[in-house]
Order: structure tokens, then C-alpha cells, then sequence
């Protein structure tokens, strides 16, 4: 409880595009793999029926690709992440090597479940995504740079503007990403406000 | 900036304090928690040696890996069973009440808490499930998160928010025969698209939302969250207090009664509220709605051609183009006549009493076609329970569908009820994703409850205003 929460100021690595619009949590983790009782081990199982085949075989999918083995940037379409309130979505992804999504846009949940863990979730246009992805695939050996703070993206030569939602910024560059200290330190207040409600019983 | 509203007032009464974020820290009047998301929020809280701050707020159902067939103990798939006794373990420990299988309250989560009465209106309400969003047909703010948010509100019944924006979405005028909510929450969800709720909450209202049962305007607050939008409610009014007024919780507090009613009328949108958007429908327009492609935004009427992916917005054309190919789907034909190998109603979106009332209706005198597995999955033991009274059971058994225990089943196939191969499904259920349904070749058409009767019974995608027509000739 003590333990410090790091400051996620920015995010560099090497990128993994996966494109798609609405790609939801269920293709993300299938519901078979969430028959557990903790997250360990669920890196393996992202993506699962999208990476391999009846047989359990690889198919084409960039997340089988040797030289995206060690990417730790997933660059994503639209709504990304829709459906179920899953955690165990990112958490697959983040067991896997993900450290921040860059994408057009990202359903709700999802998004806050980054957070709650420490992945930013960083967005731009199509047209900026797009030609992300396209470097991606020409250049997997080099590093993408996602600045939190002062939001931007710096791939090649190139840096981009990015947009990253207020609280998620404050959050992340201040350390507030894991909220259940600082909402337990306000426990007099909460206790205030139940008693304050018609429908909690005294 | 929304003003006035329910959402604006019901996040009023519940703000705790602003986060140094941004962020509202917002209290919760109820959390539900089952057996899939919660464990690992429970071992989180024991590796910061935290307890559950407020057990009497929250309350345990087990839905997502329970058996339909065989419920006795231990399960037969041993996952689902230690999922179980994590969750057995973590109730008692914690002191939580627990609505579980030998109780005769057990169920999916949005149905037994809205039976029970622990779903109210003007209530703050989450649950490590998206489909949490089905209390607001209470005119509670429900909305669902993620595990390490379930650990927030087990240390101190609070949760990180930013405040969204409201859609007030407005269906006029009355529905037509054969068209229920489910169609009406479809055509939403296919006009404003899967991701044009992100950022909204959506306030449902309009004549065709007040006529709704409480079931009717659940379904729809149900699948908000397919429309992208994370809450969805409707104002409370007199027919959600006639439901209210039966629930265990008012029936044993009958004085709570008279004491929360202020408040909720306090809570409903004022006449002249500020909304952020305005979306209006006509009801009366609106016929059966069933989804042709793989999320649930790909939806068309029953006597409607399936869209050409060129014709779509270009954003959508790619998606449509995979989904027709896994669906098999042609542009230009209608989804009537689509052949399908299991009938499934059931589900938090369509699994409660009067939806197992409507399919029996479609379903009585005749009998599921030779290609087609059926099974009836009531949303709870009580639905069971009150179905089995009426002898719903034996209208569906003697057409020759299954009838089985309450659980979450074939909605998203975590336990052994699960689509086969290439099978395609006529699914009450909310989603249609690749994958969901237990197979990643299976396909599934979603629909409302007398349409999977209607598809039951003849094996493939059928308007169900036809078949009426058909017997009484």
C-alpha cells in the first residue's frame, strides 16, 4: 500500500500494428481463457483464435511475426477494445509485452482498464494511424516514442500530435494511476455521503 | 455541458471528492460482483492487506461458468468449479451475500438484482460486467468496470469517473405488432453506430420507452454498451415503482418505500433539462430488427436487403466486408431464410419472464425443426421457478426445446453450452462478435425473443409477423 506509484511519463519500443475497426475484447481474450483466477499467464492466450487455427497452428496474424516478437507499441484502428469490461483484455495484452496503444479511438472500458494498469491509450486521425502502421511493418526494429505528457508520438524522423484525455495525462504523469490509496485516504467523506443517501440504511 | 438531467443529478448525490485527475471519486449505492471478474480483485486487496469496506453494499451471484445442465457440486469442469469455491471462499470471508444456486435466488447478475430490490432508482450501481448498464432501465446510473476497479470499490465503495455527456434518445409514437425493445435498442445501436455512445450516457425516453414493461426498458439499457455508450437509463416513473413495490427488499421495508420515493421522483430529468445531444426515433417505423453481420451495429429489418459494404460509411466497409464473409451473407438479399442450427434464448438481454411468455406464445402447437438444437435458458432460478408455474417449461419441451438451469450459458459459451464449428444461432443474446458465442467459426444472428421462437420452428431467420399470420389462416 505504500508502495510508490511510478510517474508514466512516456512509452518507447518497438511496434505491432493490428488493424481492424470494433475489434472487440472477445477476439482480444476469449471468454475460454478467463476460467482462471488470476491474470497470470494470459499473455499467451491475446489474440488466441485470431493467432492460431483449429489445430492450434500459427496463422498469419502480426503477433506470430518473429521480428514483432519484441513490440511493446500496439498500433490499433477504431474503437478498439469495444464490448465485455474484460480486464483481462489488457491484461493480456500488457502479459504479453504491450506498454502503450496508440490508435484512432478506444471504447470506454477498455480505455479505463489501460489505465487502472498503467497503459496509456493515446489517440490520432486515421491518416496518421494508418501511415504509423505502414512504418511499423517497413521498420519493426525501431523504436516508437509515446509522449504522455506532452503528447506526441516520435517514430523515424517523424513526430506526430497526439491527443491523450486530460485525466488520463494527470494520471499517468502524476502517478494517480492506481486510485485505491488516494479514494481509502477520503474515508471519512465516503462514509459522510452514505449516511447523506435516502436508500442507505443507517 | 448537460444540466438538469438524472445522470447530472444522481452524479451530484454521489460525488465524494474531486481526484487530483480530474477525476469525480463517486460513491456506489450497489455493487455486484460474480465469479469471473472478482477474483482477482479480491487477491489484489489481500496482497495490500485491505478488507472490503462496506460488504453490506455489495452482492455476490455466480452466472458466467455455472452449468445449465447439471448444477450439482463439484461442477464437472473443474475451472468453472475452482472459479466457484474462490468466489464461495471470498463471500464468506468477506461477509458478502451471496445469491447462490441452492438459495433459489441464484441468476445472472442484471436479473436477480433488479428482482430482488436491490437495484433502486437514483442508485449509483457497478459490477465488473459491461452489461451493467441494464440497471438503468431503474433510472440508476449502472455502469460497468474493470477488475482493478472492482478492487477499488471493495477497499472503499468508491470508483474513479469522469463525468460524460448525455444523448437523450427520444422513440416516438407506439411500436407495432411483433416489435419489442430489443428491435427498438438494434435500430439505436445501427443508427448511431457501436462506438457513437463512447464518451455519452444515453437517457432513453420518448412515448414508444414509457409504454415499456420493466423487462422492455431493461433490454434496451441492456445493450447501451453495444451502442459504445457505458451507461443507460430511463426516469423512473409508475411502472417502475409497481415493480419496485413487488421486490423482496420493499415487500420486507415497506416504510423504505414512501421514504425513497422523494428522492426518486427528485431524480428524474427536469422538463427543461440541457442535454448534450438529441437523438429522435419513430417508434412506429420500426420492424423486427436482426443483425447480419459480426457486431451488433450491423443490424437491418427483417424485410430489409443487407447493406452493400460500397454503401456504408468507408470507416465501416471493411468491417462489413469481413463480417459478410463470415457470415455468409449476400448483399441485397434479406437475412429471412437464413439457415440456423440452434435457437438460444436466453441472456440478461432477453431472459425474463415476459420474453419466455412472448416465445411461448410463438412456440406453442408447434415443434423446433429436425435441424435445429433449442434451449430455453432461464435468466434466473426465480424466472425458472415463476415459467415452470405457468407451465412455460412444457410449452417449450413438448416443441421440443431444452429446458435449462439460469446462468449466462451460450451468451459468450464460458461454460459447456457452446456453438460447434461453422453451427449459426438465432441468439436473444447482446453480441455477435467472432468467437462469442464458444466457437470462432460459429455465427450468430441476434434478435428479439418471439423471432429465435419463430427461427426455432422453422429453421432458419424468420419474420415472426409471417408465422402469426400462417396460423391463424
Amino acid at each position: 500500500m505504500t508502495d510508490e506509484i511510478p510517474e508514466i511519463d512516456s512509452a518507447s519500443g518497438t511496434g505491432v500494428p493490428i488493424r481492424g475497426n470494433d475489434i472487440d475484447t472477445d477476439q482480444i481474450i476469449p471468454a475460454r481463457f478467463m476460467k482462471v483466477v488470476t491474470f497470470d499467464g494470459l499473455g499467451e492466450f491475446a489474440f488466441f483464435d485470431k493467432r492460431y487455427d483449429e489445430h492450434d497452428d500459427p496463422k498469419d496474424h502480426p503477433m506470430n511475426e518473429p521480428h514483432f516478437q519484441e513490440a511493446s507499441i500496439m498500433v490499433v484502428n477504431a474503437n478498439f477494445g469495444c464490448g465485455s469490461s474484460r480486464e483481462h483484455a489488457p491484461q493480456a495484452l500488457m502479459r504479453w509485452g504491450i506498454d502503450a496503444i496508440i490508435g484512432e479511438s478506444f471504447a470506454e472500458i477498455f480505455a479505463g482498464n489501460c489505465l487502472a494498469l498503467g497503459i496509456p491509450t493515446v489517440t490520432a486521425d486515421t491518416e496518421t494511424i494508418v501511415e504509423l502502421q505502414e512504418w511499423v511493418d517497413e521498420n519493426p526494429d525501431a523504436d516508437i516514442d509515446v509522449d504522455v505528457e506532452n503528447e506526441t508520438v516520435t517514430y523515424g524522423e517523424k513526430t506526430v500530435d497526439v491527443t491523450v484525455d486530460d485525466a488520463q495525462r494527470k494520471a499517468l504523469t502524476e502517478g494517480v494511476w492506481d486510485t485505491t490509496a488516494l479514494m481509502k485516504s477520503n474515508a471519512d467523506a465516503v462514509a459522510e455521503k452514505a449516511a447523506a443517501l435516502p436508500y442507505v440504511d443507517d | 455541458m448537460s444540466e438538469g438531467t438524472l445522470y447530472d443529478k444522481v452524479w451530484e448525490e454521489h460525488t465524494v471528492s474531486e481526484l487530483p485527475t480530474g477525476q469525480t471519486q463517486l460513491f456506489c449505492g450497489l455493487h455486484l460482483i460474480h465469479e469471473v471478474t472478482s477474483p482477482q480483485a479480491f487477491g489484489m486487496l489481500q496482497e495490500r492487506d485491505l478488507e472490503v469496506a462496506y460488504p453490506e453494499r455489495t452482492h455476490a451471484t455466480v452466472d458466467h461458468i455455472v452449468p445449465t445442465s447439471d448444477q450439482s457440486r463439484p461442477f464437472q469442469d473443474d475451472a468453472a468449479e475452482e472459479m466457484m469455491s474462490e468466489l464461495e471462499q471470498n463471500v464468506r470471508d468477506a461477509g458478502i451475500n451471496f445469491s447462490d444456486p441452492t438459495s433459489g435466488d441464484q441468476g445472472i447478475v442484471h436479473v436477480i438484482g433488479p428482482e430482488q430490490g436491490l437495484t433502486q432508482p437514483g442508485m449509483t450501481i457497478v459490477c465488473g460486467d459491461s452489461h451493467t448498464s441494464t440497471h438503468g432501465a431503474f433510472g440508476a446510473l449502472a455502469f460497468g468496470i474493470g477488475t482493478s476497479q472492482i478492487r477499488d470499490v471493495l477497499a472503499t465503495q468508491t470508483v474513479a469517473m469522469e463525468k460524460k455527456k448525455v444523448r437523450k434518445i427520444e422513440v416516438t409514437g407506439e411500436l407495432g405488432p411483433g416489435v419489442e425493445a430489443k428491435d427498438v435498442v438494434l435500430e439505436i445501436i445501427r443508427r448511431l453506430g457501436t462506438e457513437g455512445g463512447v464518451g455519452y450516457v444515453y437517457e432513453y425516453a420518448g412515448e414508444a420507452i414509457e409504454n415499456l414493461d420493466m423487462e422492455g426498458r431493461m433490454s434496451i439499457c441492456n445493450m447501451s454498451i453495444e451502442g459504445g455508450a457505458r451507461a443507460g437509463y430511463v426516469n423512473p416513473d409508475e411502472t417502475t415503482y409497481e415493480w419496485l413495490k413487488q421486490t423482496d427488499y420493499f415487500q420486507e421495508n415497506p416504510e423504505k418505500f414512501d421514504e425513497c420515493k422523494p428522492y426518486w421522483e427528485s431524480i428524474r430529468s427536469d422538463e427543461d433539462a440541457e442535454y448534450d445531444d438529441v437523438v429522435t426515433i419513430d417508434g412506429s417505423e420500426l420492424e423486427p430488427v436482426v443483425t447480419w453481420g459480426t457486431t451488433p451495429g450491423q443490424g437491418v429489418g427483417i424485410t430489409e436487403p443487407i447493406p452493400a459494404p460500397e454503401d456504408l460509411p468507408e470507416e465501416k466497409q471493411d468491417t462489413a466486408r469481413m463480417s459478410q464473409e463470415h457470415m455468409g451473407v449476400e448483399p441485397g438479399e434479406t437475412m429471412e431464410g437464413y439457415e440456423i442450427d440452434v435457437a438460444f434464448l436466453g441472456s440478461c438481454t432477453n431472459a425474463r419472464m415476459p420474453d419466455l411468455r412472448r416465445a411461448a406464445e410463438v412456440v406453442k402447437g408447434r415443434q423446433v425443426a429436425d435441424s435445429v438444437r433449442a434451449m430455453v435458458v432461464p435468466g434466473s432460478q426465480r424466472v425458472k421457478a415463476a415459467a415452470e408455474a405457468e407451465g412455460l417449461d412444457e410449452v417449450f419441451e413438448e416443441a421440443g426445446f431444452e429446458w435449462r438451469e439460469a446462468g449466462c450459458s451460450m451468451c459468450l459459451g464460458m461454460n459447456e453450452d457452446q456453438l460447434e464449428g461453422d453451427e449459426a444461432s438465432a441468439s436473444s443474446s447482446n453480441r455477435n462478435f467472432i468467437g462469442r458465442q464458444g466457437s470462432k467459426d460459429g455465427k450468430t444472428v441476434l434478435m428479439n425473443p418471439r423471432m429465435v421462437a419463430a427461427a426455432a420452428v422453422t429453421g432458419h431467420v424468420t419474420d415472426v409477423r409471417d408465422l402469426k399470420e400462417v396460423t391463424e389462416a
